[in-house]
């Protein structure tokens, strides 16, 4: 009965969201507020993390306004203009993860960039953590919900061509993002039940066919380590049980800022990157990551209203996409820390050192700030 | 606008991503719980498990080698030191490709194969991770620069100084103090783990050995704050080595290098003992060798050069040389008759030449095939007449002669302190039944009687048989420790630092003045016109007691004379000789072996002397004051 589409406001309401600054601005309020705080909480963290490296953090910080700034440059895009680039942008992406196939820039045994000297480096796979959802939400907002077979078939070809493509680079963590992208798209647009179930329980004959010939080495490597990290403590399993141990000895309350020990004498390996959130807990103990993880669902929460609110069906599914991929960041980063997850390389969310992670989700949650923002107010005469 | 059909298709469409929304939120919900309890178990169900592997990752326990107990002659003369040495080091954890590493140190300090697997050889016995193993020891200046030059090839090699130990007197004291070496893996199982961590030296021989307790000292301790790269970051707690103890040796290196010079370049062996304490003087066995080889590793070709030689320089002839002791145990013998009443001072017997025993044809021959006639006791010690002794030994028996001369120290360790001696063996009837399985024979007490057949004696235990003599019966064990720091032997064992041996009842003889007469027969060997070795005791300003001896190499079959020039060299006889001096109140007794050196009183009797002199005389030629003896009794009586 109170749908949010059709919610009118009174005058006031009106006149009160149209004087406001922010509003004009596009920007939402308590989601600024909460990246705010978190752009704070990671250079405090990343302070300690890498070792009191201030142009680590001056770079960091420069990454957080470049990010700020393309939030607040989408925010300003109206959702319906979004919706009529999106299928170019799909191709696009598509396209430029075949010329990384092809010529892409090999970095750590992983071919996952487009380099092209002095003008610019990118990963298409960033770009495609965005189009992904943005595609499927287009797609299925065309017709009536929930989507039918054929409408579900035709979105899983959407999601599977990319994620196949990115598989191949091979990055596990970012395939799994973007199918996770895709696929929450099609779960907030009510895909049946029936058939989640029924994608579950030949889910497992994929994965035993994945382990065989899709997975490389590397990736099978890691799952042997999750499941039994001590099997190789020096090697492979280093990580997890450094990372476990530096987690673990921060106890409640954490042995203060600057004062984590696995991490300033290099016990815990990529401390300010992916591992970050064993230093947050080593230092600042299970208060501290408590905090973190409460900041993160206030985030989702916003997310989750604004998806309510949202007067579209493009801009409900996309916000639900993008808000639920969100959560699926943090879960798996500090899932794969603690070594609840096999370790794959996903960043913990704004947190982490590293600009092209943190423009993409500042992107995303300008994608928010869109929908948010461009509602058409219907006043009452 | 749109339709209003559409208009409810979006009011549908809403609900039902509401209803979505909503489980999405309670999944998130309760994903969000799991990690919390992931969190929470992590941090306060497993914070201790964690809280120790973090410790533990951080802080290091770096064992602080002592630095190992000096060791001195009598008079504080340094004859082992700790000097700094530079070695190379190699951390396989921190090498990652170790192998390669090694090649590349071979190629850079041009060195060769052998080396390269003596590297790898040492590196693979490398104990605890991420300890560093030394490789190669006693780098020149040159190549501790090549390895500066090429560090960046070298990832875990580093150059590391230690104290290793060193021998200024090289070979003189090769046989008696020993050496050092690098810890084995046999003795790495046996070894305290803890006391010898950091340490890679060990007592291999001599003193060095037998001391290995005193001289270690105790392990300190350093905990080390060090990051996941070892390298050390600051030192938490630092608790200091306790040095190991100064042992001041009974040697002396001057009467040790007079010992040498006397022998010559001849091999033997020289033991001078004070007979009234068991102080073990000077320790020749000759040839020796430089000690200092074996500290760091010898090198196979060195080791190979000692261990072949003809000569046999590692042989510790004093300790573990066996050979028959001849006829330096003669007045042991003569004691032994005194004192069970089977002859007397007076006693004579007839020599011929040869000895028989009733019934049986073999001749038992005098050295002196012309026979000396009537000789008593006196006759017989100092011609050292074999006949005499024939019939002494025979009239004896060889259980008694056994007991007697066990008693001397025959046939059982006699040291206190020397690691390695040899039993040598004073046959019985119980040994001969058991090792032979043969019943003794008359004639095999015969020839025990003149020091030949089985037995078998070291020059430390015919050194000992003498001192006894000289110390009238009185046992004090020859060793080697003056004392440690300021201990004593006797206060050692008293605190438990060194286990104490116990010493055999003193020789109580029927009549005390027995040893006067064997004594005083033993002058004559030196001093009378006739005695065997009177052209050494005519060179000396003091009297000295003394025996000559020889020990076959090869037997001499009935009936055929010894003949140098028909034997080899090295199957010339060994010449013995003991005694002490100045025979009224000895202050030395000496034991002389010379392989090959066929005759005891001509080859072995100068040696003695010369060692007595260097020890007795001052500079003036004289006795010191410290060692005149107190009243000349016998001249008195003579007036």
């Amino acid at each position: 009965m109170n749908s949010n589409f059709d919610r009118t406001l009174s005058r006031e309401d009106v006149l009160r969201r149209r004087s406001s600054l922010l509003q004009r601005l596009h920007i939402d309020g308590p989601l600024l507020l909460l990246l705010l705080l978190l752009a704070c909480g990671s250079l405090f963290v990343l302070y300690s993390a890498s070792g009191k490296d201030v142009d680590l953090l001056l770079k960091q910080a420069s990454s957080f306004g470049l990010g700020m700034a393309s939030m607040l440059l989408i925010a300003q895009v109206e959702p319906r203009f979004m919706a009529r680039w999106v299928p170019l942008g799909y191709v696009c992406g598509v396209l430029l993860l075949l010329v990384v196939e092809v010529m892409g820039h090999n970095a750590m045994g992983a071919t996952r960039w487009i380099n092209i000297p002095g003008v610019i480096r990118f990963q298409p796979s960033e770009f495609l953590k965005i189009i992904m959802p943005a595609t499927i939400a287009w797609y299925l907002s065309r017709s009536s919900l929930p989507p039918s077979f054929k409408h579900t078939l035709v979105s899983l070809a959407l999601i599977g061509v990319p994620c196949v493509l990115i598989l191949r680079q091979p990055d596990l963590g970012t395939a799994v993002l973007i199918l996770a992208s895709g696929a929450f798209v099609l779960f907030v647009a009510g895909l049946r039940w029936l058939w989640i179930a029924g994608a579950a329980a030949a889910a497992v004959p994929v994965v035993v066919g994945m382990w065989y010939f899709v997975l490389h080495e590397y990736q099978k490597q890691r799952i042997h380590t999750f499941l039994d990290p001590e099997s190789d403590p020096l090697g492979t399993g280093w990580n997890i049980i450094q990372s476990k141990a530096a987690i673990g000895s921060g106890g409640v309350f954490g042995k203060g800022w600057l004062l984590g020990t696995q991490s300033h004498l290099d016990f815990l390996p990529e401390s300010h990157t992916d591992f970050i959130i064993a230093v947050l807990s080593e230092e600042f103990g299970l208060v501290g990551a408590c905090l973190l993880l409460m900041v993160y669902l206030m985030l989702i929460a916003r997310g989750l209203v604004i998806t309510v609110q949202a007067q579209t069906l493009f801009g409900k599914l996309l916000a639900g996409g993008l808000t639920l991929t969100f959560f699926v960041y943090v879960f798996i980063n500090i899932g794969m820390v603690s070594g609840l997850l096999p370790v794959v390389g996903v960043p913990l969310p704004f947190i982490s050192y590293g600009g092209t992670s943190l423009v993409t989700l500042m992107s995303g949650f300008g994608v928010l700030m869109s929908i948010h923002t461009h509602r058409k107010w219907i006043t009452k005469v | 606008m749109p339709e209003p059909i559409r208009l409810k298709d979006h009011e549908k469409d809403a609900r039902l991503i509401r209803a979505r929304v909503v489980v999405s939120a309670g999944a998130i919900f309760l994903l969000a719980l799991v990690l919390v309890a992931r969190l929470y178990y992590l941090q306060v169900v497993q914070y201790e498990h964690h809280s120790t592997l973090a410790e533990n990752n951080r802080i290091h326990v770096q064992p602080l080698p002592p630095p190992r107990g000096l060791i001195f002659d009598r008079n504080g003369v340094i004859i082992a030191d700790n000097r700094p040495s530079f070695s190379l080091t190699i951390t396989r954890e921190r090498a990652g490709d170790w192998l390669k590493v090694l090649d590349t140190i071979v190629e850079v300090l041009a060195l060769t194969p052998e080396d390269r697997v003596l590297f790898e050889k040492r590196v693979r016995q490398g104990r605890r991770p991420f300890e560093p193993v030394p490789v190669l020891f006693e780098l020149s200046e040159e190549q501790i620069a090549r390895i500066a030059v090429n560090q960046f090839r070298l990832p875990g090699v580093e150059v590391d100084a230690q104290l290793v130990r060193h021998y200024p007197e090289a070979e003189h004291f090769a046989h008696s103090v020993g050496y050092v070496g690098r810890i084995n893996e046999a003795e790495l199982k046996k070894l305290d783990p803890v006391d010898y961590a950091g340490t890679h030296h060990i007592g291999k021989t001599g003193v060095e050995r037998f001391y290995e307790d005193l001289l270690h000292g105790q392990v300190g301790y350093e905990e080390v704050e060090t990051n996941a790269r070892g390298r050390v970051l600051r030192v938490l707690k630092h608790t200091d080595p306790v040095p190991g103890k100064d042992l001041t040796l009974t040697l002396d290196l001057n009467l040790q290098k007079a010992a040498e010079a006397a022998l010559g370049d001849r091999r033997g062996a020289v033991v001078a003992i004070d007979p009234a304490t068991g102080e073990v003087l000077a320790m020749v066995s000759q040839p020796s060798f430089n000690p200092n080889l074996f500290v760091t590793g010898i090198g196979y070709k060195d080791y190979a050069a000692l261990r072949d030689s003809i000569d046999r320089p590692l042989y510790n002839r004093v300790l573990r040389g066996l050979y028959p002791p001849g006829s330096t145990i003669k007045p042991l013998v003569a004691l032994a008759g005194l004192d069970t009443g089977v002859v007397d001072r007076s006693s004579r017997v007839f020599d011929p030449g040869y000895y028989q025993l009733p019934n049986v044809e073999h001749k038992y021959r005098n050295w002196n095939r012309g026979g000396d006639g009537w000789v008593n006791m006196e006759a017989a010690i100092s011609r050292s007449n074999d006949t005499y002794f024939y019939d002494l030994a025979h009239k004896l028996g060889i259980d008694r002669l056994h007991g007697y001369l066990s008693h001397f120290g025959i046939g059982q360790r006699v040291s206190l302190d020397m690691f390695g001696e040899a039993e040598g063996l004073m046959p019985s009837r119980e040994w001969k039944r058991a090792i032979r399985r043969q019943a003794w024979f008359p004639g095999e007490t015969l020839i025990t009687g003149i020091g030949q057949g089985y037995m078998l004696t070291t020059p430390l235990q015919l050194a000992q048989a003498t001192a006894l003599v000289a110390n009238k019966g009185k046992w004090h064990r020859p060793r080697l420790l003056l004392r440690a720091d300021k201990l004593s032997p006797e206060q050692l064992v008293a605190q438990g630092l060194v286990e104490a041996l116990p010493t055999p009842s003193d020789i109580r003889l029927k009549d005390p003045r027995y040893w006067d007469m064997v004594s005083s027969d033993m002058q004559q060997v030196m001093h009378s016109a006739r005695g065997t070795a009177h052209k050494v005791g005519d060179t000396a300003v003091y009297r000295i007691a003394g025996k000559s001896g020889t020990a076959q190499v090869v037997a001499i079959r009935q009936g055929e004379k010894y003949d140098r020039s028909k034997l080899h060299e090295r199957h010339r006889d060994h010449a013995l000789f003991v005694g002490f001096a100045p025979a009224e109140a000895p202050k030395i007794a000496v034991a002389v072996m010379v392989e090959n050196g066929e005759s005891g009183s001509g080859v072995a009797a100068p040696v003695v002397k010369q060692v007595m002199d260097a020890w007795l005389l001052g500079e003036n030629g004289r006795l010191k004051p410290e060692f005149m003896p107190p009243a000349p009794l016998e001249v008195v009586h003579e007036q």
